[in-house]
């Protein structure tokens, strides 16, 4: 079993005359949590749709447990190990938390059509038992007050809490977060940063995250890809990345600014 | 205002949540089965009426309702299944048999339907139903061999396997137990994986396929099922006309399907029957109507499309959840009076954003 | 040469199903909803165009322009009393809607006593007359027709194209609230676009008219222009009216060269055989949700 979950090589996507990726190759370790920085517009989510099969690369290949992705539908994704969170939240409006979490269960149902159509034993059964695997992931994330509340009243911070218990209830081995802090105030941030721990270190999942908040970052990353227009800039330690030259330029401007930034600061 | 305690799962996943579930369903259920005796002899033709139309219902809530596929041509099933149990009747089938048959041949043709639907979306896939009606409809008329063409076929009495169901009490009895049938497999999709399904497809269909759901299979399946329905519908309705004929299919047909869900409430089970409630009963309250008008409006012949619209109107434009959110706003204010706030049931306000890509 | 004479009729019957077409497309550029009640729209355009000459015995020209008028009027309020207060529900509730409006339009007219029931003739002064040109005979109903097409089509491009006001409605239909905050009067320019997509339903049926003659049930003809707009694509102008060309030309064809019945579905299986071509028309743009 190899120590390699999610390997990208050589990933490239072009639409129409924009190349959103370009070249771009990481490797993602199972077991740990690594995140992809850049500004606005670098690519980030572009690449965890390439990811989810939403899109298919021009070039290269993304390489999951040994299996290329290119070969699987994006419904395939899921089955394979692999969930994800949305930029702007994509949960199921009209639904109930409780409904969109069993529908996190999708993937491992086990009844066919006609022993649903008339709901036999085997079913309700089944049924039992996705209640219970998503009620543990109610208690994880503290979601037992919302759960029979229409995902469409919900205030953005409970939504973004619904959308990462959605994508744990499919109990992936790999787990994308698309900007999981983004909206959230500083309480809700570090119950998040907290979360990802647990899933890490408890559930034993693989984290790939895109994410702003570097404090976040610094907290709970193992390693971190720096991209800037599709490109990747860096990749190390957080604290390799976030002092790497080209990776402070394209977020604060050329290093000079920042050193009379600091002189002036300093003095 | 009854707060149900909950102590197993048992109790979101039952049909019934609660007592008062079971005695008032109990009491509709008498009534339905007692309605022979209850009501004069008309009534109880309506009443067979409500509940055919109902299974045709339920068939395109489903669709629409459930799964967010618009359908402006769900007739063109009504017929299939019409035609169909016509043509199997007149070689000698027995009626079940039959009616199975009907249900599967539309089922099929919903399929057929379906496969445009898994690449377009919205208007498009509406624009493709309402084709396929057109075509359906034209097709009944020119194959005269098995249709009848314009002229139309007869049909006689269902035949379950030598007991004739020729009176309109034992044909009452055949449509409740198929309409019970078809409510309670509904009622079974829905609170399983499949049912999800079909509303993940609804709400959002990125997320659906990132949830690991197909989407080109769900959307095939419900058209399949909608299609079925609609079918089983459409050969009780045959049985019960003893006549049918192309034109009974026609877009003014498809038009009050979907009249009848949009009334009776998109997105529940319940707005299927009360929409069909709304169907059936409307030309009788407009024919009463007729009396109380001056002449020139009640014998006018357009008064009766000019209601439905007006309904329609009235419906979109004040109570868009139907009568069924109309019955829950009531039910709700009645549950916490005084304490009924008038925005509860409000919607949030949205802003037109395109989903279009540039 | 008799092929010739099936396309030419047929080009006019399209022009007037890519008109119908057109206008929902405009409303549908504008605010992303679908009209179903263009057609009836267009009945009810030629009816206050007959009205005003036999009632009040307006000549031709002065009806077609007052019923132009009052229908744009008709277009405007209809907007503002019906379609303005159900802006964010679902788009299909809005198709409802319009499905309503024209059964409340088709039912008004078929209640007007005397006139709604039977079928009346509008007297064009270039009614039954020909030209006979190299060889081809040509009804000059038709001709009026493709004529008008044309010049509507050009003036509503260079509108959107160079004015303030169709920019503003594209901008509109992409994201109301950005527009609002802009300073964009959306609910001034929705009532315009309704207003509009009125006027060249009533041209329409005005044009129309001689053809089939007046009748309660014209409207139906409108259901025709749907799969001509989707031939199009849905949200191309050009495209609406292409839309409609194509399905005018093959109705034509196969009502000559096809057995009895072709011809009622020939714009449905054009549509049909389109979707699964090109799913989103000829000059339909990509339908993608960004995520």
């Amino acid at each position: 079993m190899t120590d390699l979950l999610l390997s990208a090589t050589d990933l490239s996507v072009r639409f129409g005359g924009v190349l959103a990726v370009n070249q771009v190759s990481f490797d993602v370790k199972r077991g740990e949590v690594f995140t992809l920085i850049g500004p606005n517009g670098a690519g980030k989510t572009t690449v965890f749709n390439l990811i989810s099969r939403l899109y298919t690369p021009t070039t290269g290949a993304i390489m999951f447990e040994g299996r290329n992705l290119a070969e699987h539908a994006p419904h395939d994704i899921a089955r394979l190990g692999i969930a994800r969170t949305f930029q702007n939240i994509e949960l199921f409006e009209h639904a109930s938390v409780l409904q969109n979490l069993l529908i996190g269960r999708h993937t491992h149902r086990q009844t066919g059509l006609w022993s649903e159509l008339f709901f036999t034993r085997p079913t309700r059964a089944a049924e039992i038992a996705a209640r219970e695997k998503v009620e543990q992931v109610i208690d994880l994330l503290d979601l037992q007050h919302h759960r029979e509340s229409l995902v469409a009243g919900l205030p953005y911070g409970v939504r973004k809490v619904v959308e990462l218990a959605r994508a744990l209830c499919t109990e992936p081995k790999l787990l994308l977060l698309d900007e999981p802090s983004s909206g959230l105030n500083v309480e809700e941030t570090d119950d998040m940063a907290f979360w990802i721990s647990d899933i890490r270190h408890e559930l034993g999942i693989t984290v790939l995250m895109v994410e702003h908040d570097m404090a976040l970052v610094s907290k709970v990353s193992d390693r971190v890809l720096a991209m800037n227009q599709g490109e990747v800039l860096a990749m190390g330690t957080p604290g390799e990345v976030q002092r790497h030259p080209g990776v402070v330029e394209a977020y604060l401007g050329s290093t000079d600014d920042v050193a009379s930034l600091r002189r002036t600061v300093l003095a | 205002m009854r707060y149900i305690f909950k102590t197993a799962y048992d109790q979101d996943i039952r049909l019934a949540k609660h007592g008062g579930h079971v005695f008032w369903y109990g009491v509709l259920m008498l009534v339905l089965v007692a309605a022979p005796w209850l009501f004069p002899e008309y009534w109880l033709a309506q009443l067979t009426f409500v509940l055919i139309y109902s299974v045709v219902g339920l068939g395109l809530m489903l669709l629409s309702g459930f799964t967010g596929l618009f359908s402006l041509g769900h007739a063109a099933f009504l017929g299939v299944g019409a035609y169909t149990q016509a043509a199997l009747t007149h070689h000698g089938v027995p009626a079940p048999i039959a009616l199975i048959a009907a249900g599967l041949f539309s089922a099929a043709a919903g399929v057929i339907v379906g496969l445009p639907a898994l690449r377009v979306k919205g208007i498009y896939l509406a624009i493709a139903t309402l084709a396929f009606g057109f075509i359906v409809e034209e097709v009944f008329a020119r194959w005269e061999r098995v249709t009848g063409g314009n002229a139309g076929i007869h049909l006689s009495a269902p035949d379950v396997f030598g007991f004739k169901l020729d009176n309109d009490v034992s044909f009452y009895f055949a449509c409740l137990v198929v309409t019970v049938l078809a409510t309670l497999a509904i009622l079974n999709l829905l609170r399983s994986p499949t049912g999800r399904a079909f509303v993940a497809i609804r709400d959002s269909e990125v997320s659906a396929q990132s949830m690991g759901i197909h989407l080109a299979r769900y959307k095939t399946l419900s058209f399949a099922i909608s299609a079925a329905l609609a079918g089983v519908g459409g050969a009780l309705y045959a049985h019960k006309l003893q006549f049918i004929s192309p034109d009974q299919f026609n877009i003014l047909q498809s038009v009050d399907l979907v009249l009848m869900i949009v009334v009776g409430g998109i997105g529940s089970v319940h707005g299927a029957f009360l929409g069909a409630i709304f169907l059936i009963t409307m030309p009788q309250v407009i024919a009463l109507g007729k009396d109380v008008l001056p002449a020139a409006i009640g014998q006018a012949p357009g008064l009766q499309g000019l209601v439905y619209g007006l309904v329609l109107i009235a419906f979109v434009l004040f109570e868009p959840q139907g009568l069924y959110g109309r019955w829950l706003k009531l039910r709700t204010y009645l549950q916490i009076f005084p304490f009924y706030r008038r925005g509860m049931f409000q919607r949030q306000k949205s802003y037109l954003k395109s989903d279009r890509l540039k | 040469m008799q092929a010739l004479q099936i396309v030419i009729s047929g080009i006019a019957q399209g022009c007037i199903y890519g008109l119908i077409a057109l206008g929902v497309v405009l409303i549908y550029k504008a605010t992303e909803t679908v009209s179903f009640a263009q057609g009836e729209l267009m009945m009810l355009g030629a009816f206050i165009g007959l009205l005003l000459m036999t009632a009040l015995g307006f000549p031709f020209w002065i009806a077609f322009a007052a019923a132009v008028v009052a229908m744009g009027a008709f277009g405007i309020a209809l907007e503002r009393l019906v379609i303005r207060p159900i802006l964010g529900q679902p788009a299909f509730s809005i198709v409802m809607l319009t499905i309503g409006i024209g059964y409340v339009a088709r039912g008004a007219i078929t209640m007007l006593p005397g006139l709604g029931t039977e079928t009346h003739t509008l007297a064009v002064p270039y009614k039954d007359q020909v030209w006979n040109a190299a060889g081809l005979v040509l009804n000059v109903e038709q001709m009026v027709i493709i004529a008008a097409t044309l010049v509507l089509s050009a003036v509503l491009y260079a509108v959107f194209k160079h004015s303030k006001v169709g920019v503003a409605m594209q901008a509109a239909s992409q994201n109301q609230l950005a527009a609002y905050y802009m300073g964009i009067p959306v609910k001034r320019l929705n009532g315009l676009v309704w207003g509009l997509a009125a006027v060249v339903a009533a041209v329409a049926g005005l044009l129309l008219a001689p053809i089939t003659f007046v009748h309660a049930n014209m409207g139906f003809i409108g259901l025709k222009a749907m799969p001509a707009a989707v031939v199009g694509g849905f949200g191309s102008l050009p495209g609406a009216l292409v839309g409609g060309l194509i399905i005018g030309v093959v109705e034509a064809m196969a009502g000559f060269y096809l057995p009895e019945g072709f011809k009622d579905i020939a714009a449905y299986v054009v549509v049909l055989v389109m979707l699964v071509v090109k799913p989103n028309g000829l000059f339909g743009e990509k339908l993608r949700k960004k995520v």
